[in-house]
C-alpha cells in the first residue's frame, strides 16, 4: 500500500505553522515613536460643514461633550486647538447648521462643549468631531454612545503633523 | 401575529425619539417596520398555513404584498437618503461604520432578487422547483438580513415588541419552508 506523501497530520502541522507565522507578524513591536495618532473613523466626516463658528455652547445645552487633544509621539498636550462637533440632537439634524459648533482646547489640551441631548440617528446614538485647522493632519471622529440615555461623551484626539 | 405586528407598530408610535424627528424620518422608520411585518405574513399567505376562508386567495395577496414590500423598501431608502445622504451612500457602498446597514443592504438586494425572479419567471425558463428554490433562498437571506438589521438598530422600536416581531418573522419563514417540503 502506498503511503500518501502528505498525511492529515502533516497538513495540520503545516497549517498550524502558517497560523503561528502569520499571527506573529500581527504583533506590534514597542514603538520607539510613542503615542500613535488617532485615525479618522468610518463615516466620521458625514454631514460635515467646514468652518463651523466657535460658540459658547450649541443650542440650549444639556449634553456635555468633552475631549483632550495631544500630539502624536511625545503626547504633548495641545492648547488652542479648534475642535468642531455636530450630532443629531433634540434640537436638530446633523446636517442643520445650528447643530454644528466649534471650541478651542484650554492650556491642558482639554475642551468641553455643552450641546443639546444627542438622540439616535441612523440606528446609533453618536456624535461627530473634527480637527481641521491644517497645522496637523485632519481627523474626523464618530464616537458611539454606550447608551442613548448617556448625557456625556468623551473623546481623545492624538494629532500628527501635516 | 396580527397582535405582535400591531403592538410593535403601536409601541414604535409612542417612541420618545419620534418627537426629535421630522415626518421624513417617521416615514423612514415606519416603512422599515412595515416591511418586516409584510415579511412575517408572506410565507404564511403563500403556503396557506393561516386558517383563512376558502375564498381567500393567499397567493394573490402574497404577490400584492410583495409589490408593497418593494414600495416600502423604496420609501425606506429614499427617506433615509433625505435625512442624511452621506450615511445612505456609505451603506449602499458597504462602507458604513454601522454593521446593521450592511445587513439591511444585503436584505434589500435579496428582496429585489426574489421579486426579480418572480417577474422574470417565464422568461427565465427554469423548472418550477429550481425557480422556487431560488426565490426561497433569496427570501431566507432577506428575512435573516432584516432581522439582524432590525435587532442591531437603536431606534424607535420598543425592544420587547421588536424581538417578538423578529422572532415571529423567523418562525414564519421556517414554518413556510417546512410546509412547502410537506407538499412536494
Amino acid at each position: 500500500m502506498n503511503k500518501p506523501v502528505f498525511s492529515r497530520r502533516h497538513l495540520l502541522a503545516a497549517a498550524g505553522g502558517i497560523l503561528v507565522a502569520g499571527s506573529s507578524r500581527l504583533t506590534v513591536p514597542a514603538r520607539a515613536e510613542g503615542l500613535a495618532p488617532t485615525r479618522t473613523m468610518r463615516g466620521g466626516a458625514n454631514n460635515y460643514r467646514p468652518g463651523a463658528p466657535i460658540v459658547e455652547r450649541i443650542g440650549g445645552g444639556g449634553f456635555t461633550m468633552t475631549g483632550r487633544v495631544r500630539r502624536a509621539g511625545d503626547g504633548m498636550l495641545l492648547s488652542g486647538q479648534r475642535i468642531q462637533m455636530w450630532a443629531h440632537t433634540t434640537e436638530g439634524h446633523e446636517r442643520d447648521a445650528h447643530s454644528h459648533g466649534a471650541t478651542l482646547t484650554d492650556a491642558n489640551g482639554e475642551f468641553i462643549m455643552e450641546m443639546p441631548q444627542i438622540v439616535p440617528a441612523f440606528g446609533q446614538a453618536h456624535g461627530h468631531l473634527a480637527y481641521d485647522s491644517g497645522e496637523f493632519k485632519t481627523v474626523f471622529l464618530r464616537p458611539v454612545m454606550a447608551s442613548s440615555r448617556d448625557t456625556s461623551l468623551h473623546v481623545e484626539f492624538v494629532l500628527e503633523s501635516a | 401575529m396580527v397582535s405582535v405586528s400591531t403592538v410593535s407598530l403601536a409601541a414604535a408610535a409612542f417612541s420618545p425619539f419620534l418627537q426629535w424627528r421630522d415626518p421624513v424620518y417617521w416615514a423612514a422608520s415606519f416603512s422599515g417596520i412595515l416591511a418586516l411585518v409584510i415579511m412575517l405574513f408572506q410565507p404564511l399567505l403563500v403556503t396557506g398555513i393561516l386558517p383563512l376562508h376558502s375564498n381567500f386567495n393567499g397567493r394573490r395577496v402574497h404577490r400584492n404584498l410583495g409589490v408593497l414590500l418593494l414600495v416600502m423598501i423604496a420609501i425606506h431608502v429614499s427617506t433615509l437618503w433625505l435625512t442624511s445622504p452621506p450615511d445612505v451612500i456609505d451603506a449602499l457602498l458597504l462602507v458604513s461604520p454601522t454593521p446593521f446597514s450592511l445587513w439591511g443592504v444585503i436584505a434589500m438586494w435579496a428582496i429585489i432578487g426574489a421579486a426579480a425572479v418572480v417577474a422574470l419567471r417565464h422568461g427565465l425558463k427554469l423548472r418550477f422547483i429550481t425557480w422556487q428554490r431560488i426565490h426561497l433562498a433569496l427570501t431566507a437571506i432577506a428575512v435573516a438580513g432584516t432581522i439582524a438589521h432590525a435587532l442591531l438598530i437603536d431606534g424607535i422600536m420598543e425592544q420587547v415588541s421588536k424581538v417578538a416581531l423578529c422572532t415571529s418573522a423567523g418562525l414564519a419563514l421556517v414554518a413556510g419552508l417546512r410546509a412547502r417540503r410537506k407538499r412536494i
